[in-house]
């Protein structure tokens, strides 16, 4: 498979820095957030920070679909999974993260409720059909990227007819979180941002046309990036170059994949089925307008919020968690004071400590060596 | 023996009678486990095995259950992997592996061409390790209540004095080796199960060691640790062995071989082929004024044909097992998280 190789190629990569670090000005900072959890974990597991210089910092973005999802929505699908006596069907980072009362749809499952890991919404679709007895459940999460393939389940089940099959939606949208954080760059806390690595396999779908008011709006350069180290590598050149000529453009750097306007088809399928929520409540930027989708009143039959009367509760995070201002860029996962110790993958107290796409969990697996403190000699 | 109707191998099925301890079980025994294994500790047919005992040195004793899905694959099968798997377990304390007891729980109504074909697998791969199979024991369940076939293999050694191998042993400097490439049993059994087909097959690389080991003590005696980077892979021997020694460790990605399908097949799944299971392969270290020596005479071997230094233990009072990329960053190669593959040795 030689089309890795060549988006693993380490001299490239160091022809990059060497660029970069010639072209970043000494005098200046260049604060470039990667919004998604993708180029979290490629920028983590790849070393990259090693090869940037000083003024070129990153900073986490909240693009990680199991760590944006808040506690009350893990609650919700709980109480399908235990009171509503439904099959549950769900990705398998989603089981972990931890809960209300200590709980997750882990011990739920270890309980006796049924609630089953699946690697496509498909799979669901398929129990349902298989089980006309059982009420399935899906619980869709996730940015533009997975919510087509949740549009076409729908579909797929409106055409078939089935009676036992709902989603429980939680689709949330990038350009409308990305508008947050600028919108709370007037919070004394917030920090600065000078660019943005731009989503890869979500602007697949909606295209880098998507971005363009935001640019315009905020004068902040976008680069939409591919998730290889060398994406990257190149796409912090790019910004760096527009930066320093006070340019704030989209420029496509994911050309294999990215056009302006994106999948078409896929589009026109999810505004078939969905629709925009008025709010949505995200864990570490709160509630944000017009920043999720619900699903559209003809197929009401197939929402899970609707059939089971789920009524949504904010609930807080822990106290000593500090997901929410990680996910907003204020706080790195080394500044938590219960990273590492009592929060750890194994056993994680938030979470972006959960999925492989968390800034915690990142950091935690392939980053922790840099700012370990020394040990006593006791 | 009095009169028993003869094992039908070709047609028959494993049933309850074959556990039952009576004259079907007898049977079993002496048509396929006496024949294949053959020696005449086995044929003493007693409760148990009485050995000689090895004069000098010290006893290694080991044991590994064999559980794997599917039981054949391309490289092997349970049979050879059951002896391997505990020829490697004792080979890595520095000891010439000597004997094995194996113990197998056989699922009502699995073929017994099946069973004939891993039993002589086993019989091979013990004559090839220089290993008896000397004892052991047959227990049959219910159909639906195991997977086939599930093997656990005990094996002794020994181990002579002066060679002391151990990964608490590790010191800053020291020089770590492996013996080839990794992956290839995982994916071997991964890519078959995923239905992914690549031009050459991934093949597993399972084989005893005993034999490298041999050549690598004759080559380094001073040789520190040894290990086979089995389930958990390469990251979990590293985090072992830094765990063990109260030392951290550092390795260099360019210099771990991985083989181009093994890769491509772990990019597809979403796999890191530090953390996928070898069965051939082994992790050594070395004082550095050893390693050359030590790679030369592995390179030597044919277990042991692309044997490299791949880094080297440095002092760290947080054990990490740090990795250079190809880019020329650093990560750190921690623990494997989640969930492992399932039922892969």
């Amino acid at each position: 498979m030689k089309y890795i190789d060549e988006f693993r190629d380490g001299e490239l990569a160091r022809q990059l820095a060497r660029a970069i670090a010639a072209e970043a000005r000494p005098d200046r900072s260049y604060r470039l957030m990667e919004f998604c959890g993708g180029h979290t974990h490629a920028i983590s597991r790849y070393g990259l920070l090693d090869l940037l210089p000083p003024p070129v910092r990153m900073i986490h973005g909240p693009g990680c679909p199991v760590c944006v999802l808040p506690i009350g929505r893990i609650d919700s699908a709980i109480e399908l999974a235990t009171q509503h006596g439904v099959v549950l069907c769900t990705y398998a980072d989603t089981l972990r993260v931890p809960a209300s009362g200590g709980m997750s749809l882990y011990k739920a499952r270890a309980e006796g409720a049924d609630v089953r890991m699946v690697y496509s919404c498909d799979d669901a679709l398929a129990l349902a059909a298989a089980h006309p007895e059982r009420e399935v459940v899906f619980f869709a999460i996730g940015f533009e990227t997975t919510t087509p393939p949740t549009a076409a389940i729908i579909r797929k089940a409106a055409e078939a007819g089935l009676t036992n099959f709902s989603v429980f939606c939680n689709h949330v949208l990038t350009p409308a979180a990305m508008v947050h954080i600028m919108e709370a760059q007037t919070d004394p806390d917030a920090v600065a941002l000078d660019g943005f690595v731009g989503p890869a396999h979500v602007s697949t779908v909606i295209g880098y046309g998507a971005y363009q008011a935001f640019a315009d709006r905020y004068q902040k350069p976008v680069v939409i990036a591919g998730f290889e180290p060398l994406d990257v590598m190149q796409s912090i050149l790019m910004l760096v170059r527009q930066i320093n000529a006070g340019r704030a453009l989209v420029e496509n750097q994911f050309t294999r994949a990215v056009s302006r306007e994106g999948n078409l088809k896929a589009q026109a399928l999810v505004d078939k089925i969905f629709t925009l929520r008025a709010s949505f409540d995200w864990r570490g930027l709160g509630e944000v307008p017009d920043s999720a989708l619900r699903i559209r009143d003809d197929y009401a039959v197939f929402d899970a919020e609707r059939r089971f009367g789920l009524s949504y509760r904010q609930v807080a995070d822990h106290k000593a968690c500090e997901c929410a201002a990680i996910l907003r860029g204020q706080k790195r996962p080394q500044d938590c004071k219960v990273f590492g110790t009592v929060c750890a993958p194994d056993h994680p107290i938030g979470a972006c400590m959960v999925s492989s796409e968390g800034a915690c969990a990142a950091h935690y697996t392939y980053g922790r060596f840099r700012t370990a403190a020394p040990q006593d000699h006791a | 023996m009095s009169y028993s109707r003869p094992l039908d191998i070709k047609n028959g099925r494993v049933d309850l009678t074959h556990g039952s301890g009576g004259r079907a079980m007898a049977r079993l025994i002496h048509d396929l486990f006496l024949r294949h294994f053959d020696n005449p500790w086995l044929a003493a047919q007693n409760d148990g095995a009485c050995l000689p005992m090895p004069a000098g040195g010290r006893l290694v004793m080991a044991t590994d259950s064999h559980v794997i899905s599917p039981l054949f694959f391309p490289g092997g099968d349970i049979g050879c992997l059951a002896v391997h798997g505990t020829v490697n377990d004792v080979a890595m304390n520095g000891a010439t592996p000597l004997y094995l007891a194996a113990s197998f729980i056989l699922e009502e109504g699995f073929p017994l061409a099946d069973l004939a074909r891993i039993v002589e697998s086993m019989a091979n791969a013990a004559r090839e390790a220089g290993v008896a199979i000397v004892t052991g024991d047959t227990k049959v369940v219910e159909e639906g209540k195991g997977d086939g076939v599930f093997i656990t293999t005990t094996g002794v050694g020994r181990v002579p004095d002066g060679i002391e191998v151990s990964g608490d042993r590790c010191r800053p400097g020291d020089k770590i080796v492996l013996s080839g490439s990794i992956g290839d049993h995982g994916m071997a059994i991964m890519s078959l199960r995923e239905g992914l087909r690549f031009d050459s097959p991934i093949v597993s690389d399972t084989a005893a060691l005993n034999g490298l080991v041999a050549a690598m003590l004759a080559a380094a005696p001073d040789m520190r640790a040894l290990r086979d980077p089995t389930r958990g892979g390469l990251a979990a021997v590293l985090n072992e062995f830094a765990g063990q020694s109260g030392q951290g460790m550092v390795i260099h990605e360019r210099a771990i071989p991985v083989r181009e399908a093994v890769s491509a097949a772990c990019e597809l799944l979403g796999l890191d082929p530090l953390y996928v299971a070898n069965e051939g392969k082994l992790v050594a270290v070395c004082p550095p004024e050893s390693a050359e020596r030590l790679v030369a005479a592995m390179r030597a071997h044919p277990h042991g044909r692309e044997a490299a230094i791949i880094g080297e233990v440095i002092a760290d009072d947080h054990h990490f097992v740090q990795m250079e990329t190809v880019f020329g960053g650093r990560r750190m190669v921690d623990w494997i998280n989640g969930e492992q593959l399932p039922r892969i040795c």
